[in-house]
């Protein structure tokens, strides 16, 4: 019977094909994209400002409100964040990836790894607001600087208009701290299995023919790790396009983008303008990928 | 090779290295001579590669010293020794072109672009890669892959070349053909050569000199006549092409002295067992155990009295199969010239 069975399936491939990823790409299509595209046509219909419904007819009037000042600055404010976030992750991350490729022992190897991703055990609700209460202005970061008497340094950062704040949990600095921290390991892994795949011989033959170190991680490593730190800058880019918590709970009260959709969508009732304001993410995103593309960042994938 | 230098290309003062516990290059004193085509034959594990990658600069040595044409390069980086290596695994830079791979050094040395372009040219030439500049490596087949790797060492003239096993990735037409063309290279340039291979035909094929690596020590250093010819150990005698070695009572009864020696088989000549022992040659008798016809050649597997089983090789000039298959069995005479033994030791 089994065999009949086997015999049967083997004679039709196609068949097979089709039950191993019908059940897939229902659920890509269905629940993934059929869920964006009605964000999409949401994005398209408005709000009645006098009764607060929605009115089910295509307009453009909805993403026209996106450019409206207020929320253009939300833009920017967000994608300017996301942008440093970006860089500073990728920078921290390298030394690091590095050597967990490159010198780490298989065992100390392994402790890295663990270590790299055991914030992603625990919730990340905790963390964020563990990073509050170290940030706070009697918290114990603040301690630290004060035992260093470096707190002029502090204030001086904090003093300045559009970064700074009363202290450092209430202040873009303080978000910027903490949003490095929550994507760092997605960044660190990516960069670490790019590094990984650079042959140690290459490094070698840099060397050897004439190329001082730093010159070897201009020319050689930072070139073909380079497809890693584009693919962890993915993610550090777009989770912090799109993360409410961490603005919520850290940093002044100018909204981000994932704040200003959680406001829309719940207490102002305005879903139309919560779904244009999501599709900006996803744009901005869709240019990233391209222009990575262009970069040659997916050629050695 | 005009005009060779009286200080040796490289020289090896009592240099160790030590992995841990292991010690990977024992003590070892070598001279490689300027301009010659020297190899580091061994098995792995023999301490070759390590001394390889000493003289690169990519390993230090635990104690000793190693001299570049006098001067001690011991502990300078790689990118301050005038040497350049071919990898075994030919280390091409994947996201650059061929041009720009054999390039690199140029590059790194900001020779301008100019000069730059028309070196390539000259040493894509010299590799008989001619109009490959723009491909990627990975469009290339090994052979030319390996092609590359050269002409990116060969274009900074470095005082020494280095290739760790060059040939090994390649399959067998190509590398007889690539042993040929890598001897014929090292003449042109006249550059001192010193490669790695655990391949001992590749090494009598293209060596000036070899030197026979055995548990990070040097067994024998020769050309590669002496080396097949006198080989000073066992060792030797085992690792560099197929030796019989005779000991104890056999061994006293042939020479007179217990002491091993080693026989290559072609020196053996295979008589009937009636046949006297011409003037100079030595001679034991035989049973025939086994016949391998080979083509070429036959090989047979002849036990001596005392129960030693001595591999003989003929070439069948005019004997055909059925001939040497009927011997099997058979009681045979074995003789061989006096001088073709040599002494291994105990």
């Amino acid at each position: 019977m089994l065999t009949r069975l086997s015999t049967y399936f083997y004679q039709r491939p196609r068949l097979v094909l089709f039950l191993f990823l019908a059940p897939p790409l229902l659920y890509l299509l269905v629940v993934y994209l059929g869920s964006l595209f009605l964000l999409l046509i949401n994005s398209f219909y408005s709000i009645d400002d006098f009764t607060g419904l929605i009115i089910r007819e295509f307009t453009l009037k909805t993403y026209a409100q996106i450019f409206e000042p207020a929320n253009r600055e939300i833009f920017a404010r967000t994608a300017s964040m996301a942008f440093v976030v970006t860089i500073a992750s990728a920078i921290i991350s390298f030394p690091l990836a590095y050597y967990i490729a490159k010198y780490a022992s298989p065992r100390l190897k392994t402790w890295l790894l663990i270590g790299v991703t055991i914030p992603l055990w625990s919730s990340y609700l905790v963390r964020v607001y563990s990073w509050k209460l170290i940030l706070a202005q009697e918290g114990i970061l603040s301690w630290f600087i004060r035992l260093f008497g470096l707190e002029g340094v502090l204030q001086w950062l904090l003093s300045f208009e559009g970064i700074g704040g009363s202290s450092l949990a209430l202040s873009p600095i303080g978000m910027f701290i903490v949003f490095v921290y929550i994507w760092l390991p997605y960044m660190i892994i990516p960069v670490q299995t790019a590094l990984e795949r650079v042959p140690n011989s290459l490094i070698e033959a840099s060397g050897d023919l004439g190329a001082k170190p730093l010159q070897t991680f201009r020319t050689v490593i930072l070139p073909m790790a380079f497809p890693g730190v584009i693919a962890g800058s993915i993610f550090t880019f777009s989770l912090t396009l799109g993360d409410f918590i961490i603005p919520l709970a850290i940093g002044n009260s100018k909204f981000f983008i994932g704040q200003a959709v959680y406001s829309y969508q719940g207490t102002a009732g305005n879903i139309p303008l919560a779904a244009a304001m999501t599709m900006g993410p996803v744009v901005i995103m869709i240019i990233y990928l391209l222009i990575a593309r262009r970069l040659g960042a997916f050629d050695a994938l | 090779m005009t005009n060779p230098s009286s200080t040796p290309a490289i020289r090896f003062n009592q240099v160790s290295r030590h992995f841990g516990e292991v010690k990977a290059v024992d003590q070892l004193d070598l001279e490689v001579i300027d301009g010659e085509f020297f190899a580091m034959l061994g098995p792995s594990g023999s301490g070759k590669t390590t001394c390889l990658r000493m003289i690169a600069g990519f390993d230090r040595p635990t104690s000793g010293s190693i001299y570049l044409y006098g001067q001690d390069v011991s502990n300078l980086p790689p990118y301050e020794r005038s040497v350049n290596t071919v990898f075994q695994d030919y280390a091409l830079f994947p996201h650059m072109n061929v041009g720009d791979n054999i390039a690199y050094g140029l590059m790194i040395k900001k020779v301008p672009k100019d000069e730059r372009t028309k070196r390539v040219d000259e040493m894509l030439d010299l590799v008989q890669l001619k109009g490959f500049a723009l491909r990627k490596p990975s469009q290339l087949s090994g052979g030319q892959r390996q092609r590359v790797a050269l002409a990116r060492a060969l274009i900074n003239h470095p005082k020494v070349l280095l290739l760790d096993e060059p040939l090994g990735a390649l399959d067998l037409k190509l590398r007889q053909q690539m042993q040929v063309e890598l001897k014929a290279i090292q003449k042109r340039v006249g550059i001192t050569f010193i490669f790695v291979t655990h391949d001992q035909e590749e090494a009598i094929t293209m060596s000036d000199r070899i030197a026979v690596f055995n548990q990070g020590k040097i067994e024998q250093i020769g050309t590669p006549a002496e080396i097949y010819e006198r080989p000073a150990s066992a060792f030797v005698a085992g690792f560099v092409g197929t030796s019989n070695l005779v000991s104890g009572e056999v061994a006293k009864r042939v020479t007179g002295s217990d002491q091993t020696f080693s026989i290559r088989p072609e020196k053996i000549h295979l008589g009937t067992s009636n046949e006297a022992t011409p003037a100079g040659m030595v001679s034991l008798d035989g049973v025939v155990r086994d016949v391998i016809y080979l083509g070429l050649y036959t090989r047979y597997l002849v036990e001596v009295a005392g129960g030693i089983d001595l591999v003989v090789v003929e070439q069948n000039l005019k004997t055909t199969s059925m001939d040497v298959l009927s011997i099997k069995g058979q009681k045979v005479k074995l003789h061989w010239h006096k001088d073709h033994i040599s002494r291994v030791g105990a």
